[in-house]
């Protein structure tokens, strides 16, 4: 586990030829996936805002009580209240961290932010991204022009305004991001996997290079086959992923690209349920959803058929004409 | 006031927003009326119009009826020329391929910097917003369009918090931030249409709505406003532009 900024790069090599890379079955529930997870670690989260939330490894992680995890994320939404709202994080690092544009701001964000209870570590939007990048890439730093005047750099203090050593202008290093574990939805991969994204992409393909663990869901398990008949298709390759977890659904009530829109009922009732008190109604949701339901399958259940139903239905017919 | 009953606020910062934007510009734009200003554009006068979301999409054509709830959604990329990462399509803004960007605003100063991160000592705040999102990357990379309601509270002489910069504290203090191109281009609210002066970097006012008065702006706004030396008076919204508006947006998700 890292204690400083930047991971030193001895460190990150050795974490490396640690892992095993070799072509292998990686295939495991989500309870064995989440022995990854172990408390006080930097956790990289994939997808962003409302969509390809890895929901079912964060409800997990809820479920068995982790403690002190860090989050990365390019955009938070949801995910943020209830990563809050459980106590498994003291902080969340991200652009922007709302309940998503149509409710707007988290009251469960504001009151754990606010009481100064937990962090809300901003950063722009391409600088997360590229904090991810140097992380893929093997450097400390990359540089970006953004940030620069704002307020946001002030705070950063991590970040290091330099003059370039070639033209002299003024640029932004901002730090490389090696989070220890990333938890990363996607449509599909084979049981190695090997995993294939549809529709954006976000930052999680820098996300999973820059991981020192990588746990995949994934809607579906396809064969080694399949990924071979269709190689330029795989966003993440197999060797930077060390456990394969298959769960239907398991951005929901988030989405995933072709499959299924937001459960826009199930998120309208959470947001009144939490906004009504961030507290009570936070701890209300968390024992009927996450805590009470005996499985994954359990949880789905909860949310309801017509809702899944619907959208998918929804998800599946935006590509129709 | 008769005309002002035909539409709402957010429809007329919706298409004077559009107004904004010329054929064959390339815009990014962020969720709600820039959104749809850039889609009203679109489909109004500029077909050749390319939009850019944060989410990754270069070359969206969002569907009347079908707008995205964010501009990470599936929706985004309906008919769209590319996918790409979300830190690259922000790259293509430092590298200069976008004309535009456009936003919404929580609260803007007389120098056009913008604060969706903080209200009060961002030590201490009384209020913890969402924060920049892509804003802060648009707003330094690009000249900025910004659309807002417009109040006394969001109009402030300086903002606790610059989230996404515009000319800092006026002058050269944007370039002499490391921020040599773009900046705060226009501020569209339903009262009037803003510029910045080329020197001062100030803002000033360049057209009145229909029915508004330079009082009336001055009023609303936290600091002394200039007004520019010929203000032109803002044609009202047409039957074209509003009928193709609310076409695009039916279910008044981002027109209320």
């Amino acid at each position: 586990m890292a204690d400083v900024l930047v991971e030193p790069y001895a460190r990150l090599r050795d974490s490396m030829a640690q892992r095993d890379r070799s072509l292998r079955e990686k295939v495991v529930s989500l309870e064995e996936a989440a022995s990854f997870v172990q408390d006080g670690m930097k956790v990289g989260v994939g997808g962003s805002t409302m969509s390809r939330t890895p929901m079912a490894m964060i409800w997990e992680l809820i479920r068995e009580r982790r403690k002190h995890l860090s989050i990365s994320r390019c955009i938070v939404s949801t995910d943020g209240d209830l990563v809050f709202g459980s106590d498994i994080a003291d902080s969340v690092m991200t652009s922007w961290f709302a309940q998503g544009i149509l409710w707007g701001l988290s009251k469960v964000m504001r009151h754990h932010v606010e009481s100064g209870n937990k962090r809300f570590e901003e950063w722009s939007h391409m600088a997360m991204g590229m904090r991810f990048r140097a992380g893929g890439m093997g450097v400390p730093f990359l540089p970006t022009r953004a940030m620069l005047g704002s307020d946001v750099m002030h705070q950063r203090p991590e970040a290091k305004q330099i003059d370039c050593p070639f033209t002299g202008e003024k640029l932004l290093l901002v730090p490389a991001l090696n989070p220890d574990v990333a938890l990363i939805h996607v449509q599909r991969c084979d049981p190695y996997g090997n995993a294939q994204m549809d529709g954006l992409q976000f930052m999680d393909i820098d996300l999973a290079l820059a991981a020192n663990r990588v746990i995949l869901t994934t809607e579906r398990i396809v064969s080694n086959d399949q990924i071979r008949r269709e190689p330029d298709q795989t966003k993440i390759p197999f060797f930077c992923v060390d456990a394969v977890v298959e769960v239907p659904y398991g951005s929901a009530p988030h989405e995933c690209y072709g499959l299924y829109e937001p459960m826009m009922q199930h998120m309208e009732a959470y947001v009144a349920q939490v906004n009504s008190d961030p507290v009570k109604g936070m701890k209300d949701y968390l024992d009927r959803y996450f805590y009470a339901p005996k499985s994954w399958n359990d949880y789905l259940a909860l949310i309801g058929m017509d809702e899944i139903l619907e959208a998918s239905r929804k998800g599946r017919s935006i590509y129709n004409d | 006031m008769t005309e002002a009953r035909r539409y709402s606020a957010n429809e007329i910062l919706a298409i004077l927003s559009a107004r904004q934007l010329q054929d064959g510009q390339v815009v990014f734009a962020g969720i709600g009326v820039p959104l749809l200003a850039a889609t009203l554009a679109q489909a109004t006068r500029c077909p050749a119009l390319t939009i850019l979301f944060e989410g990754g999409v270069i070359g969206a054509f969002v569907e009347p009826g079908k707008l995205p709830p964010s501009t990470n959604d599936q929706r985004c990329t309906k008919r769209a020329n590319m996918v790409l990462g979300s830190a690259d399509v922000l790259l293509l803004l430092q590298r200069g391929y976008v004309d535009v960007g456009f936003m919404g605003g929580a609260q803007i100063d007389q120098f056009g910097n913008l604060n969706s991160s903080f209200i009060g000592d961002p030590a201490k705040p009384k209020t913890r917003l969402p924060g920049t999102g892509g804003g802060n990357d648009i707003s330094s990379l690009t000249n900025m369009i910004v659309a807002m309601k417009h109040e006394k509270r969001r109009f402030v002489e300086n903002v606790d918090f610059i989230t996404s910069p515009g000319f800092i504290r006026g002058g050269t203090s944007r370039r002499d931030s490391g921020l040599p191109s773009g900046g705060m281009f226009r501020v569209i609210t339903e009262l009037a249409v803003f510029g910045f002066d080329d020197r001062t970097r100030r803002m000033k006012v360049l057209a009145l709505n229909p029915g508004t008065t330079r009082e009336e702006v001055q009023d609303n706004t936290g600091f002394r406003l200039d007004f520019d030396e010929k203000i032109e008076m803002t044609a009202p919204p047409t039957d074209h532009e509003l009928a193709a508006l609310r076409k695009l947006d039916p279910e008044r998700l981002f027109t209320a």
